[in-house]
């Protein structure tokens, strides 16, 4: 479904290069984590694969489902079926949370020739995947991430993906600031998302998020490149030892 | 040797192209004449005028307006047209009689300053050209005293009911050249309401003054757009005063305009009082916008709200110039003031000078002022989920000027302007 070949990717503003030459294959069904250190491209990739400005492509390609995703502005990617959960969710003081996302709902469903979802439709749809994520009828009204805690952000995160469905999921550190309570909550959302059409890129530092989240396939990035690939055992690898072996091993 | 003073050169040529309105009760003749001197004292503004430092004032001030194409508006339904209102029109400053409704309603009554200024005895000699004088310390607006000794027709409005039923003042424009002056006056007594609209360009140049006297416990609405011609010009003061508990509600949309100053001069002069004046204004290029807004506490436990709000772009100038003024002895003052600009280039400008003069001690007054741009992060997490940039752009639009909009307190009347908001946005997507 996704792949990314020989990607090189360097800051706007700038001669520093950040990814360089990442490739990766990720086939639908499947969930791929990737690992690494602070500052080894990780998000970087995240927002390269959703279109954020500031960075340029020097090399390399990107496709979902063969289509050329570089080509693409971020809303695009969006109705191709490109979703990030941010590490950091954005406040929109203004803009009612119910609002956006039947707008977003409704602007990827018009880019794919659909027809529009009801007010009446939206609402049940809500309703039900909202419940799930424990997200209340309080949060929904509120400006989007507005006064929330970390933890209803990045639950406000999964309950857009789950309301938008898309066919790529990116969890940009998803496990940041949540406590286990809240990262089980998060984790059961995503968790029933997984489908036979629809793949994973969980971005984490550490190895507790993916005790919920099982992935089939964990990658290791460290200065722009993937330098290990395995199964999950992988990920145990790194909570033991930390990535210092890695590291060392990649040197040699 | 002196030289000319500019002001007094300036005042004299206006006043020579103006005459006096003939066959006045002798009121409303010394209520004009007490204006002329005013404004005779203070000049004509100019240039140098502090209070005239933002918005430079010789296109409002010279004897006759540089001419304003007017603009065909039809693309859109009317204004407040799903309102059932009465409606008074006038076009380029003459009323229109064919094109108004029945002047007689229930629980107020209206009539024509032209006919009421040759009335003898009337209740508005009390109020003409009263709040106007109060308004002049301690700056003076001498526009406003201009339009007081020289308006040629107005409405006047006594409201003695709960009026439902909103007043509609329609503004059309039809000259190119045209100069309307236009004087407004509004008694609320006690315990009445009415809700005021008024919506179009008005004229070519367009000085409006409209004196709100507001009993105990009386309520005025106010709800007002200024067209959407590009070249026209304008001018208002709204002055107002407020008993115990009255409540004042004001908000403004303006959308293109060469030239818009719109002064809102209030008073709370009695306990509990409330007064919320907004505005929300959207331009392009050679748009110049200033809201010019003083608020004096004169009474205890009032609340005063002011909420600005701008969208410029392409080289247009907001201007903001609000003051909050707490006399001795008014406690328990909650005072608030916000005015915010978002610039969508860097060619345009947001100028603002927020004033507190506090002299009581147990107040609670607010100000804040902010210039910006849109926020990149917003915009690409709005884009992120699958929202086209430009949509994306209008929505964070729209919540940036919520603050102001939320304050017209009827929802009808909030979604007609809204519409007319997005469709001016709307209307920007092509350049």
């Amino acid at each position: 479904m996704l792949d990314i070949k020989n990607l090189h990717v360097r800051l706007e503003d700038g001669d520093k290069p950040i990814l360089k030459g990442v490739n990766l294959s990720v086939n639908a069904g499947e969930v791929h984590a990737i690992m690494g250190p602070n500052g080894s491209g990780k998000s970087t990739a995240s927002y390269v694969l959703s279109g954020r400005d500031g960075y340029t492509v020097t090399e390399g390609s990107v496709t979902l489902g063969g289509e050329n995703l570089l080509e693409m502005e971020p809303d695009e990617r969006a109705a191709a079926g490109v979703f990030l959960a941010f590490q950091y969710p954005v406040e929109i003081p203004g803009v009612g949370n119910m609002t956006f996302l039947r707008t977003a709902l409704n602007a990827q469903r018009r880019a794919r020739g659909q027809d529009a979802v009801s007010a009446a439709d939206f609402l049940r749809l809500m309703r039900d995947k909202a419940k799930m994520l424990e997200v209340g009828p309080d949060m929904l009204k509120r400006p989007v991430n507005v006064g929330f805690s970390g933890g209803e952000k990045k639950r406000n995160e999964i309950l857009q993906m789950a309301i938008l469905e898309p066919k790529l999921c990116i969890l940009d550190e998803t496990d940041s600031g949540l406590d286990v309570d809240a990262m089980k909550l998060v984790a059961n959302g995503v968790n029933a998302l997984r489908d036979a059409g629809r793949a994973f890129l969980v971005i984490t530092h550490y190895q507790r998020l993916l005790n919920h989240i099982k992935p089939d396939v964990v990658h290791i990035m460290a200065d722009g490149r993937i330098i290990r690939t395995g199964g999950p055992e992988l990920a145990l690898e790194v909570e033991h030892n930390g990535y210092g072996g890695l590291l060392t091993e990649d040197a040699g | 040797m002196t030289r000319p003073d500019p002001v007094q050169t300036a005042t004299t040529e206006r006043l020579t192209a103006l005459s006096l309105p003939a066959d006045q009760a002798a009121w409303a003749n010394a209520g004009r004449a007490g204006a002329l001197a005013r404004l005779r004292a203070a000049g004509l503004p100019d240039r140098r005028d502090e209070y005239w430092k933002f918005t430079r004032p010789e296109t409002l001030v010279q004897p006759l307006p540089p001419t304003a194409a007017v603009f065909d508006d039809s693309d859109e339904s009317p204004l407040f047209g799903a309102v059932d209102r009465l409606r008074i029109v006038f076009v380029d400053g003459v009323f229109d009689p064919a094109a108004s409704d029945d002047l007689s309603a229930e629980g107020l009554t209206i009539e024509r300053l032209e006919d009421v200024a040759r009335t003898d005895i009337h209740w508005a000699r009390n109020l003409y050209g009263t709040l106007e004088q109060a308004g002049q310390t301690p700056v003076p607006r001498p526009l406003a005293s201009l339009n007081t000794a020289f308006a040629t027709d107005g409405v006047v409005i006594r409201v003695t009911g709960q009026v439902s039923r909103p007043v509609n003042l329609i503004y059309l424009h039809g000259s190119e050249s045209s100069d309307a002056t236009l004087h407004n006056l509004v008694r609320l007594e006690e315990g009445a309401r009415l809700t005021l609209l008024e919506n179009g360009p008005a004229a070519a140049r367009f000085n409006q003054c409209t004196e709100v006297d507001i009993a105990k416990g009386a309520a005025f609405d106010h709800v007002r757009a200024q067209g959407r011609d590009h070249e026209r010009r304008a001018v208002t003061h709204m002055f107002a005063r407020l008993g115990a508990n009255a409540a004042f509600r004001s908000f403004t949309l303006t959308v293109n305009g060469a030239l818009t100053r719109n002064e809102t001069v209030l008073s709370l002069t009695g306990d509990d009082a409330l007064a919320h004046v907004a505005g929300a204004a959207l331009g392009d290029g050679g748009f110049h916008h200033d809201d010019t807004v003083f608020v004096t506490h004169d009474a205890v436990n009032c609340e005063s709200r002011q909420v600005f709000k701008k969208v410029l772009r392409h080289g247009a100038t907001g201007v903001f110039q609000g003051k909050i003024l707490v006399r001795p002895g008014a406690q328990k003052t909650d005072g608030y003031q916000i005015s915010q600009s978002l610039l969508l280039d860097d060619d345009s400008r947001f100028l603002a000078k927020p004033e507190l003069e506090i002299y009581a001690d147990d107040v609670a007054c607010s100000h804040g002022s902010t210039t910006g741009a849109i926020d990149e992060d917003a915009l690409f997490y709005l884009c992120s989920r699958g929202v086209p940039r430009a949509d994306a752009q209008d929505l964070l639009i729209m919540a940036f000027l919520g603050e102001a909009i939320e304050e017209i307190a009827d929802e009808g009347l909030r979604d007609d302007l809204a519409e007319r908001l997005r469709a001016w946005l709307l209307r920007r997507r092509d350049g």
